[in-house]
């Protein structure tokens, strides 16, 4: 990778596993119980994470050193909410059935805490392509967790992957469904998704022992 | 002898091994291990672990062969093979088909309750490296007590292994959990298999295959009767006592569950303090439903109207309720530690479990979820018993040097 120099590298792949603004920092808990019940939507909503992080901490990053640092929270709204609502428009257009299905989720995004957290943390003293970097990889790393629930859910509790029907059909009892498996409904509750994020922390710790607190 | 001298020889041999504590579990569980004291005084206490376990143990066994007996006897009267036993000794209760049956259905759910549990205790306990732990010997028994006769077996299986994980080896194992791990997997199966768990088929063998079909027999349980206000199904009070009614396997007989806490009771196993004051709670709860029919505030149009005009002290008897305040309830680790903690404790149990059965159409059984949530709070519940009693000494003590 001749692209990025290796500390750039770092700025990516930390928030992936490490540094994770989930299962590390246990930020934006919220979303990540409330839309996982379907790959789809976990999709969809890593998407517009990474377009709403990276672009706002580029914009953030280009205008810190004129924001009067007493108003600054308001003008980090601002960039946000703008960003939020052309993803809302965008969904609105384009695909209209998802947009009802993900609710005022999208909207709610101005209110994820990674957002304004990397805001705060990184883009008010970094310049804008490092800014960049570090949006992507907190969004991804956000993205890795949310899709690793939403395919259990949606495994397990649904038997549909993407809405395929990848177990067989419950109704007509094809697939495993012939030999009496059952979806578990449970799954499909946000309890159950804390559940697996937890599971998900607790193997990450118990793999690399560095990451326990005391 | 030759099993416990070979089991001997393989815990020498794989002393400080990492499959260690497999093979000790097996032997302490199985024989007196070879190395207790033999002379000297040596205070030896007799309420360890193990016996208190078994003795809860023994307290269940009278509700697991009733259990089988009831098994058998519902799936035959709703054949119309048999007709309704009268009183605890009929001669169509206590006979050898029916006990055929409750054994070909009953005892697989034992042998996957323990099988599962224990595989998984085991395994924790090698990769962790400790002894393996008794807690789960009650947990095994209990589960298979307290679900539908005819779940099937793999999703007892996952619920055992969720149960187990989940409700207790990530707090640290036996001793350390916060939620009865019983309730933990029944709590599971609920949510995660709500057909399997509820409704008017799974109660009775055979009538979940039946649906639909001319042999189609009911298993309608009392709570589900009433809640759709039809009634008690025509069964009277003396069937409820005794048990002869359809439910979850082990927790319909009231006889035998009052018989089984009295014996918890006077070994000191069980905390009697626990019992009686949720035995108050739900009566008071009850009573409260009473007396808001008798001033005409619901009337027989409400579907609240079945469960709220029942006698207050029916409530006792149906359902789970008798089951999870003897058994569940006063189990010790998830329950409150201080005496106040353990009435204040109880009575919530009691009272929000009628509570729940009352309002919640959804959940027609709340014993469950109210010893759930109060084993959330019994730590909160114990910190305000303690500090009150700091708070009172030290005022004492205040009086005394002024």
């Amino acid at each position: 990778m001749g692209l990025l120099s290796k500390k750039d590298r770092k700025l990516i792949l930390d928030p992936l596993a490490d540094d994770n603004p989930i299962t590390i920092q246990v930020l934006g808990i919220c979303s990540a119980l409330a839309i996982t019940a379907q790959l789809k939507a976990s999709i969809v909503m890593t998407v517009s994470v990474i377009f709403v992080l990276g672009l706002g901490n580029v914009v953030i990053s280009l205008i810190r050193n004129i924001i009067p640092s007493k108003i600054r929270i308001i003008v980090q709204l601002t960039v946000v909410a703008a960003l939020v609502i052309i993803v809302d428009q965008v969904l609105k257009a384009y695909s209209y059935q998802l947009s009802k299905e993900l609710g005022a989720f999208i909207g709610l995004i101005i209110t994820n805490c990674i957002i304004m957290g990397r805001f705060e943390a990184f883009a008010l003293g970094n310049g804008p392509w490092k800014s960049f970097l570090d949006g992507i990889g907190n969004a991804l790393g956000y993205g890795v967790i949310l899709i690793i629930v939403g395919f259990f859910r949606e495994l397990l509790g649904s038997g549909t992957l993407l809405g395929y029907k990848v177990l067989g059909d419950p109704i007509t009892k094809t697939g495993v469904y012939a030999f009496g498996y059952e979806n578990n409904g449970f799954m499909l509750l946000a309890p159950m998704a804390l559940i697996v994020v937890g599971i998900i922390i607790w193997v990450q710790r118990s793999r690399n022992k560095a990451l326990i607190e005391d | 002898m030759g099993l416990k001298n070979k089991l001997h020889d393989l815990k020498v041999k794989y002393q400080g091994k990492k499959m260690a504590p497999a093979f000790n579990a097996i032997h302490t569980f199985l024989y007196a291990p070879n190395e207790t004291t033999h002379s000297g005084s040596h205070i030896r206490g007799a309420d360890d672990l193990k016996r208190t376990m078994n003795t809860v143990i023994m307290a269940m066994v009278p509700c697991l062969i009733f259990g089988m007996f009831n098994a058998g006897y519902q799936h035959n009267l709703a054949l119309g093979e048999i007709v309704k036993s009268s009183g605890f000794l009929g001669e169509t209760f206590w006979t050898l088909d029916n006990l055929v049956i409750g054994l070909w259905k009953v005892l697989p759910l034992v042998v996957v309750s323990y099988g599962v549990g224990l595989l998984i205790e085991f395994i924790f306990a090698v990769i962790k490296g400790h002894e393996v732990e008794e807690g789960y010997l009650v947990t095994g028994m209990l589960v298979p007590l307290i679900v539908p006769v005819d779940i099937p077996l793999w999703m007892l299986a996952v619920a055992v292994s969720f149960g187990v994980v989940i409700g207790k080896e990530v707090f640290g194992g036996t001793g350390m959990n916060i939620l009865n791990p019983a309730l933990t997997i029944r709590a599971f199966l609920f949510f995660a298999y709500p057909t399997w768990m509820s409704g008017d088929k799974v109660w009775v063998h055979g009538a979940v295959e039946r649906a639909g079909t001319p042999d189609a027999i009911s298993g309608e349980t009392i709570l589900g009767g009433l809640a759709q206000n039809k009634g008690a199904l025509g069964y009277d009070v003396m069937d409820m006592f005794y048990g002869i009614i359809p439910g979850s396997v082990g927790e319909t007989s009231a006889l035998l569950i009052l018989l089984g806490g009295l014996f918890l009771v006077f070994t000191k196993i069980g905390s009697w303090r626990i019992m009686l004051s949720s035995v108050i709670g739900a009566l008071v709860m009850g009573l409260i439903f009473n007396w808001v029919i008798d001033v005409d505030v619901i009337t027989e149009s409400s579907k609240f109207y079945g469960l709220m005009s029942l006698p207050f002290w029916h409530h006792l008897l149906i359902g789970g309720f008798a089951f999870g305040t003897v058994f569940m309830a006063t189990d010790p680790v998830t329950a409150s530690q201080t005496n106040k903690g353990k009435w204040i404790y109880g009575f919530l149990i009691g009272f929000i479990s009628i509570m729940i059965r009352v309002f919640n159409p959804a959940y027609p059984e709340g014993v469950m979820l109210a010893i759930l949530l109060m084993n959330v709070f019994a730590p909160t519940i114990d910190h305000y018993v303690v500090q009150a009693n700091v708070k009172k000494r030290l005022k004492r003590a205040k009086v005394k040097t002024a």
